[in-house]
């Protein structure tokens, strides 16, 4: 079972002490430590994991934030940053002996500006929000994960989240330019704004996707595109998951970068149909949507082009959505395919691993091969562009071992994918769930000098620790060098 | 008399640094030597020079990855890519054309290191948004690896982010990879001419806010454009404001079509096709062929697109903007502080950063090449360089006087 920080018993015997000094910086309602007030966040998008928090804290301004951090840091108390809780990998998990600082009154876009083509807002609007606010004029916010109706701008910020349109537009960190942010120590800072690259480090850079470890954001600039002309999308069955691959290949070697590309093998397919009737073929083994962007001139010309690479690598089904309407059918289905699957499952677990795609057959063969070894379903959804998998590990969780089970099988997924060259995450995020697999991809090299970056910002490990890292290290310990004296090494080395 | 050291190897790299810590002997770290203008100067008796560094690694592009080690020329790099109808969406900056070097001759450790992005960084994304992994030695002289080789990455902390524009200060980079894109087959630049900065602001602006994929939005001031190698351009003998499209044949002539009818009226217009375009645009990225007197210093301001425009005419010397007016290149006179005063205020004024970019080295010596930060940032930067290297070893000073 997951292990966690062990709780600070001296923290806990102060609780009502705390609890009255934080009703003091954020009065009002904005401070919960009721039972039934904090079972609201025992846990995030990733429920199989559970914790009550000491107590939730729900500031309404940059001020109280600093306020908090800054009396949490001189009383040595741990701080969880959460947004709306829709993330996957337990990031946003509370700890029984922290504060969990809820973003959700942070809900106020402060500015739009067409000019700069950016919006400055909160961290607690929520994706789509963004888009709401902006699409009358025929702008968007590109990063759409499939939470987006819920998901919050300031956790997309600490887990770099991505969507469907993410090979052509990026994630997260590709559209965000500046935030505010407040440190452990309460200090308010600034990175980025509305211009368009970096001074000194990019801090920014880490901060975005850092999962709450190095500070808290209070706002966000963000850009904004102007939406498209045209989108088309084209269904493409194939009668086997290779030939599928194979076309994806092909099609971006062709130069084409579609604005979204997403496949489905069988089990997901016939799941989403019959949840959502989003008229697929069923007598294919894999099914790519391919979705063009742009210009109505390059749209056509392009689909036109994608059909043909299709054909060419084994399409035996091809249907180009002709209405808005259609287009819509078409992604109906893969953006429910999670629940749809959750429907035949009774449970699923989403993996989120990212391969090069070369390797996708391979990949494939050995997952069923996994699946065979732990007696469990496996359906298959990937954001085909980019390599990232979207493995459905089906599982009931009031069978006695078979939630072990899924979590080992999800565990040999991830190893695989890093061992195929790929990573343990590519939009989800570590969190707690792949915490423990990190040293999969990393030498502990690798892990201690990111954690000497964390000990830059927190030097007390305070904020969200237990996530991320498998071992924590006291930054003392981390900042010691070891040091060897002596003449140069390598005589041998050219010198001028 | 400085000591130059060239590890072949990432073992021996990794030995250098490991001694230079021991010793706290500082070392100020080259690939090519093409940026070594750029940024404050390296007080330090050993040089590390990691040219040899070199080479491509692997290739793939139907993964649009590309890995290398870090002191790859960028001419080898593009040839490879060229091969391959692909690019660095991010159009690096070939600065060493402002410090007298040849095309193509720095290398994308430098690049990266630098974080220079050219013209198509407001459609593409920067440097910063194209480097996906990479190995370095850190200060600490430890062979570490960060980020990976897939384009869509969340796996701990997005360490390249970071070390884009670090200059060296954080580890010295012995492998990228990078995340590489499908070049597009044509260019085409919409021209419109005599436009004073604030109109050619919002003819920019409203190109940028259409439907066209504009991937290239400057503008060029008159004493500017009669510098150009291009006809059009030279020979207009008023202020050119220049609009890029590219993509496929037909999308490219549909959006051109699309983009004159909209700003249609404002002023005269032309098009500039396929290598003329390219032609334009490679000197909008590079820089050096549009500013006068190879003697002046350079600044490189970034700024809200909206404010590019005033900010540059309130300030001596000539100018011109790209990025749809946030980025500001001056050429100002290298004499007292080369403007810096000026610069500083302006830029304080309206958000953004400016870099002193070319200067003579006793200048840059005694002044902030690099935005001055406000304290507690200056603080947390310090302790971020620490973090990666304690003991300063590598390229002291660089960034900032006394990290």
């Amino acid at each position: 079972m997951l292990k966690m920080p062990a709780l600070d018993q001296g923290v806990l015997a102060r609780r009502d002490q705390i609890v009255a000094a934080l009703r003091g910086l954020v009065p009002g309602d904005g401070v919960i430590d009721s039972e039934t007030g904090r079972r609201v966040y025992e846990c995030d998008g990733l429920t199989a994991y559970r914790q009550m928090p000491m107590v939730v804290v729900l500031p309404r301004t940059t001020a109280e934030v600093a306020a908090v951090l800054s009396y949490c840091k001189a009383n040595a108390i741990k701080v969880v940053p959460r947004g709306a809780g829709t993330g996957l990998s337990g990031s946003a998990l509370p700890l029984g002996d922290g504060v969990l600082l809820g973003m959700g009154k942070f809900n106020r876009i402060l500015e739009i500006d067409y000019a700069n083509r950016v919006v400055v807002c909160q961290p607690g609007v929520t994706n789509l929000g963004i888009t709401n606010a902006v699409q009358g004029d025929g702008f968007y916010y590109a990063p759409d994960p499939s939470s987006q109706i819920a998901c919050t701008i300031g956790g997309n910020v600490a887990e770099n989240s991505g969507g469907v349109h993410c090979l052509k537009y990026g994630v997260t960190t590709n559209n965000v330019l500046g935030v505010e942010f407040v440190t452990i120590d309460g200090e308010i800072m600034r990175l980025g704004g509305k211009h368009l690259d970096a001074a000194g480090y990019d801090l920014l850079g880490v901060m975005v996707g850092s999962e709450g470890l190095l500070g808290v954001v209070t706002e966000v600039t963000v850009r904004i595109l102007r939406k498209p002309d045209t989108a088309r999308a084209v269904l493409l069955g194939f009668p086997s998951v290779e030939q599928g691959g194979a076309a994806v290949a092909a099609i971006i070697s062709a130069g084409i970068i579609p604005g979204g590309m997403e496949m489905m093998d069988k089990l997901a397919i016939h799941a989403a149909e019959a949840f959502v009737h989003a008229n697929y073929p069923l007598d294919v083994e894999s099914l790519l949507i391919v979705e063009l962007d742009g210009p109505a001139a390059e749209v056509e010309e392009l689909i036109g082009a994608v059909e043909t690479i299709a054909r060419d690598n084994g399409a035996v089904y091809a249907r180009t959505s002709t209405s808005e309407d259609e287009r819509m059918r078409f992604w109906a289905g893969r953006k429910a395919a999670f629940p749809a699957v959750g429907k035949i499952g009774p449970d699923y677990y989403c993996m989120d691993g990212t391969i090069p795609r070369k390797r996708l057959p391979e990949v494939l063969r050995r997952m069923k091969e996994f699946a065979g070894k732990y007696d469990l379903r496996l359906a298959n959804v990937f954001h085909a562009g980019d390599g990232n998998l979207h493995p459905l590990i089906l599982y009931d969780a009031n069978k006695p071992g078979e939630i072990e089970r899924a979590e080992a099988f999800g565990a040999d997924i991830l190893r695989l994918c890093v061992e195929v060259g790929g990573v343990l995450t590519g939009e989800h995020g570590v969190g707690v769930e792949k915490r423990d697999l990190m040293g999969a991809m990393f030498t502990e090299d690798d892990l201690k000098q990111q954690q000497r970056l964390k000990c830059a910002f927190d030097p007390d490990g305070l904020l969200n620790p237990g996530k991320v890292f498998p071992i924590l290290h006291r930054c003392a310990e981390l900042g010691r060098m070891h040091v060897r004296a002596g003449a140069l090494p390598f005589p041998e080395l050219p010198r001028f | 008399m400085t000591e130059t050291l060239k590890p072949q190897t990432q073992a021996q790299l990794r030995d250098v640094v490991a001694w230079a810590a021991a010793e706290e002997a500082p070392l100020e770290v080259i690939g090519r030597g093409t940026r070594r203008g750029l940024g404050r100067p390296v007080q330090a008796r050993h040089t590390l020079d990691v040219s040899a560094l070199a080479g491509i690694v692997s290739y793939e592009p139907d993964e649009l990855v590309l890995t290398v080690a870090a002191a790859t020329p960028m001419a080898e790099i593009e040839a490879a890519l060229r091969a391959g109808n692909q690019m660095l969406a991010f159009e690096p900056m070939d600065s060493g054309l402002l410090f007298g070097r040849s095309a193509g001759e720095g290398t994308l450790g430098g690049v990266l290191s630098a974080a220079l992005s050219g013209p198509r960084r407001i459609k593409a994304g920067a440097a910063r948004d194209h480097l996906l992994g990479f190995q370095a030695v850190s200060g600490r002289g430890e062979i570490f690896k960060a980020g990976g080789k897939v384009v869509k990455n969340v796996t701990g902390y997005d360490l390249p982010k970071i070390f884009c524009g670090a200059f060296g200060t954080l580890g010295v980079l012995s492998e990228v990879t990078v995340k590489i894109l499908p070049a597009p087959p044509k260019s085409r630049s919409v021209l419109l001419f005599g436009l004073d900065g604030a109109a050619a602001t919002h003819a920019m602006a409203d190109a940028l806010n259409a439907p066209f994929d504009v991937s290239g939005a400057a503008h060029l001031p008159a004493a500017i454009a009669m510098r150009s190698d291009i006809d059009f351009v030279r020979d207009a003998g008023m202020s050119v404001t220049a609009l890029r499209i590219e993509g496929t044949p037909g999308s490219v002539a549909a959006r051109c079509a699309g983009l004159r009818a909209l700003l249609a009226g404002r002023a005269r217009d032309e098009e500039l096709h396929s290598m003329r375009s390219v032609a334009l645009w490679r000197e909008i990225r590079d820089v050096a062929a549009l500013l006068p007197d190879r003697e002046a210093a350079v600044w490189r301001i970034s700024v809200a697109p909206s404010a590019g425009a005033s900010i540059a005419a309130a300030l001596p010397g000539a100018a011109f903007l790209d990025w749809g007016g946030g980025l500001i290149w001056l050429a100002v006179s290298a004499a007292d502080d080369a403007s810096a005063a000026q610069v500083r205020k302006a830029v304080d004024a309206s958000g953004g950063h400016a870099t002193l970019f070319r200067a003579p080295e006793p200048l840059r010596a005694g002044m902030s090449v690099f935005q001055p930060q406000p304290p507690a940032l200056s603080r947390l930067t310090a302790r971020v360089k620490e973090s990666f290297d304690p003991r300063r070893v590598l390229n002291p000073g660089r960034l900032y006087a006394g990290m």
